[in-house]
């Protein structure tokens, strides 16, 4: 099985270890990775902020680096559910082979792989993040709105971890107030969310928070600093079924 | 980089216990809303049935229109239709002064707030009561609705005793007769919403007594019988239309289903989205005038058969205006009503406006972090968030497009279709973490208004890969 490594753009630029954490993971599980050097960005933050049209070329570059592999895991919940959801309406029906196969990591071990033992230790208290893209685009969990049977493959996973407790907040779905340019746009709401979010874990008495998208760890972060709160740390889901390797 | 609804709604969150009791009031209506979610199997199919009916009867709407007409004028009603706003209001006015009367009372309609017919008739000297206590207390207080199910929720009962003591001309003797029934007097008197609800139903009862029409909206039309019904937790359409003889229902032409059998999948997510009750206390079915009364209808395009055409939007006309949007909607619960310009808040309320006038209500299309919660909630499916989203597109063509966000849009395009020149900006992204906090603090960088400013690493990952360093 031949896996293309996407690292969105921002993950690449401010949280590579996520990248690296992902890399090593997929490879401890004897897997054939490779990270095609000419990708960049989805497109989202562009069509999310109005501009989808800036956004077209990147789905068709997309498509072209990716469309040659088996699956393309992402560490990125949002990028991953925007390549699935978006590109086929950016592509206009045109080539997009690629988006079938675009995954994000929690999805691709749980639902690919279904894999079933971890070697990573984590002796920590962690709250779970349940990112809005994640939930209700990709089904990473059963959204809190839905009378549908319970699940959460975050948790499944993380299950694995030895010496892991694993909580979640309250109002456990609750968007963080990211957004992307909401964040800029919208500030005011977006810092209220995101400060209101970050006391819900606090709360669970975690010492991390963690989910599947850096941008929402991201948000939260910067948050919590300007408000000087340091009571906990933020940490990508990658990083945590990892640790060790 | 704002808009009229980010700075309202910055300015609204000053207040920190307003924002926070406002926040905990509507995800208590949603979690209410949650467990009848949760309390009926059959709820996802339930959902999907109403959204199915509500495409049936929008792709058929002429057909059952004429079939609703049809039965109403059978039953002995008198069926009007009014293209516009303006033609309603005319309508409306004809039928109430061709019949001298001089004051109406009107249960809850968000089509009469649409069209602006309060202050119509109010000008040309008809008075106008709103019965809904929430819709009372605002039309007292001059203000407008701040959500469409729960109006007046963000209103204060200290305000509410306030206003009742200064703007009910027979407060005092009202309040006289509270001791009588052997009540005894709370120490605030003015506070006590037993007691305030008191004043408003014994200053209600008079209103209902002397009014000449009595007007309500419509939750309802059923084509195959002609019936309007209307779900109130007052029984203020009740009285609105049992004690005055002449009764006059406006309905958005969307308003309509084919049967009964379409009835009862509705009336089972009505209340449930709404309130998180499992139904409304009063449902209330009208089918023809009163002996020796009369009943009109009036069907009200306003814009609708439009949308109708519209393949993006169409499916705001499914709406039933349940309220249960706004409730999960994170940015409206942080927010509030008035943050948003157009009379509908929250996620429908965004939707609805650009539809309106994208040219007067694009302020709203940035309320949105595309959370998705909306879709969920949704009884009949209406895909909101994605509408948002589509919206946001069309902002640049109409002329709209905020210049900063454009130009980060384009400097990020640039930057990620030129895979040479953003490796070579990775290499340098790190120097900003040199830059001094005050000039990346500036007011100038969005991002620093609500966060500290994030840490570039030495190395991004491209720079990782390439060295071999995984």
């Amino acid at each position: 099985m031949k896996i293309g490594l996407f690292v969105p753009c921002y993950v690449d630029a401010l949280y590579p270890d996520v990248g690296v954490a992902t890399w090593r993971l997929l490879r401890s599980l004897g897997l054939d990775v490779d990270y095609p050097e000419r990708q960049t960005c989805c497109g989202q933050p562009m069509g999310n902020a109005g501009f989808e049209k800036m956004a077209e070329p990147l789905a068709k570059k997309y498509d072209e680096l990716f469309r040659g592999f088996d699956y393309v895991v992402a560490p990125s919940a949002s990028c991953a559910a925007y390549v699935r959801c978006f590109h086929p309406r950016l592509l206009k029906g045109g080539e997009c082979e690629a988006v079938g196969k675009t995954v994000d990591l929690v999805e691709f071990l749980h639902d690919v792989l279904e894999v079933k033992s971890l070697p990573a230790r984590f002796p920590h208290k962690v709250s779970v993040h349940n990112s809005c893209h994640g939930v209700r685009e990709l089904g990473l969990s059963s959204p809190s709105e839905r009378n549908v049977p319970r699940f959460n493959k975050i948790i499944d996973l993380l299950g694995l971890v030895e010496g892991i407790e694993v909580v979640e907040p309250e109002r456990p779905d609750e968007c963080c107030g990211f957004g992307g340019m909401f964040a800029v746009e919208e500030q005011a709401v977006s810092a209220r969310m995101g400060l209101e979010k970050v006391r819900r874990h606090i709360a669970t008495g975690a010492e991390y928070v963690t989910g599947p998208d850096s941008s929402c760890l991201m948000h939260m972060q910067g948050v919590a600093q300007k408000q000087g709160i340091d009571g906990i740390k933020f940490i990508h889901v990658a990083q945590i079924l990892s640790a060790g390797l | 980089m704002s808009t009229k609804h980010s700075k309202a709604a910055e300015a609204y969150l000053h207040d920190d216990a307003v924002a926070t009791r406002h926040d905990q009031t509507f995800f208590g209506v949603r979690q209410k809303r949650d467990r009848m979610a949760q309390s009926l199997p059959e709820w996802e199919d339930l959902r999907e049935a109403a959204s199915q009916i509500k495409k049936h009867t929008a792709t058929h709407l002429a057909d059952y229109l004429e079939l609703f007409e049809q039965r109403a004028v059978a039953n002995g009603v008198h069926v009007h239709w009014a293209q516009d706003a303006e033609e309603y209001n005319r309508i409306v006015f004809d039928i109430l002064s061709s019949h001298g009367v001089k004051k109406v009372v009107k249960s809850k309609s968000m089509l009469t707030e649409e069209c602006h017919l309060n202050d119509h008739l109010e000008k040309k000297g008809i008075e106008v009561v709103e019965t809904d206590l929430g819709e009372r207390i605002l039309q007292l207080m001059r203000l407008a609705p701040s959500h469409i199910v729960m109006p007046a929720l963000h209103v204060h009962r200290e305000d509410i005793g306030d206003t009742f003591r200064k703007l009910i001309p027979d407060f005092e003797e009202i309040a006289k007769g509270y001791a009588p029934l052997g009540i005894a007097q709370p120490s605030s008197l003015d506070n006590d919403p037993t007691f305030l609800t008191y004043v408003a139903r014994m200053h209600l009862r008079r209103q209902f007594a002397e009014a000449g029409a009595g007007m309500t909206g419509a939750n309802f039309g059923i084509a195959e019988t002609g019936d309007v019904v209307v779900c109130t937790n007052e029984g203020n359409a009740d009285m609105s239309t049992s004690i005055p003889k002449l009764h006059i229902v406006s309905m958005g032409i969307e308003k309509l289903i084919p049967n009964y059998e379409a009835m009862a999948v509705f009336q089972r997510l009505l209340a449930r989205c709404g309130t998180g009750q499992e139904t409304t206390v009063y449902t209330s079915h009208f089918r023809g005038p009163r002996p020796g009364g009369e009943m009109h209808i009036v069907l009200v395009d306003n814009g609708r058969s439009s949308i109708l055409g519209n393949a993006e939007h169409w499916q705001t006309l499914k709406c039933m205006r349940c309220g249960a949007c706004m409730n999960t909607c994170p940015v409206y619960r942080r927010s509030a009503g008035y943050s948003y310009t157009y009379f509908i808040p929250g996620p429908i309320g965004v939707n609805l406006g650009m539809l309106r006038d994208p040219h007067r209500y694009y302020d709203n299309v940035s309320a949105c972090s595309l959370c998705c919660s909306c879709d969920n909630v949704c009884p009949v499916k209406v895909d909101l968030s994605s509408q948002i989203y589509r919206w946001r597109q069309q902002l640049d063509s109409l002329g709209h497009a905020d210049p900063m966000k454009k130009m980060m849009s384009q400097g990020m395009s640039f930057l990620f279709n030129h895979p040479a020149i953003y490796q070579g900006a990775l290499r340098l992204s790190p120097m900003v973490n040199w830059v001094p906090a005050p000039l990346i603090n500036l007011k100038l960088n969005p991002w620093a208004y609500g966060h500290q400013m994030m840490k570039f690493p030495n190395k991004s990952f491209h720079q990782l890969w390439k060295e071999k360093k995984l």
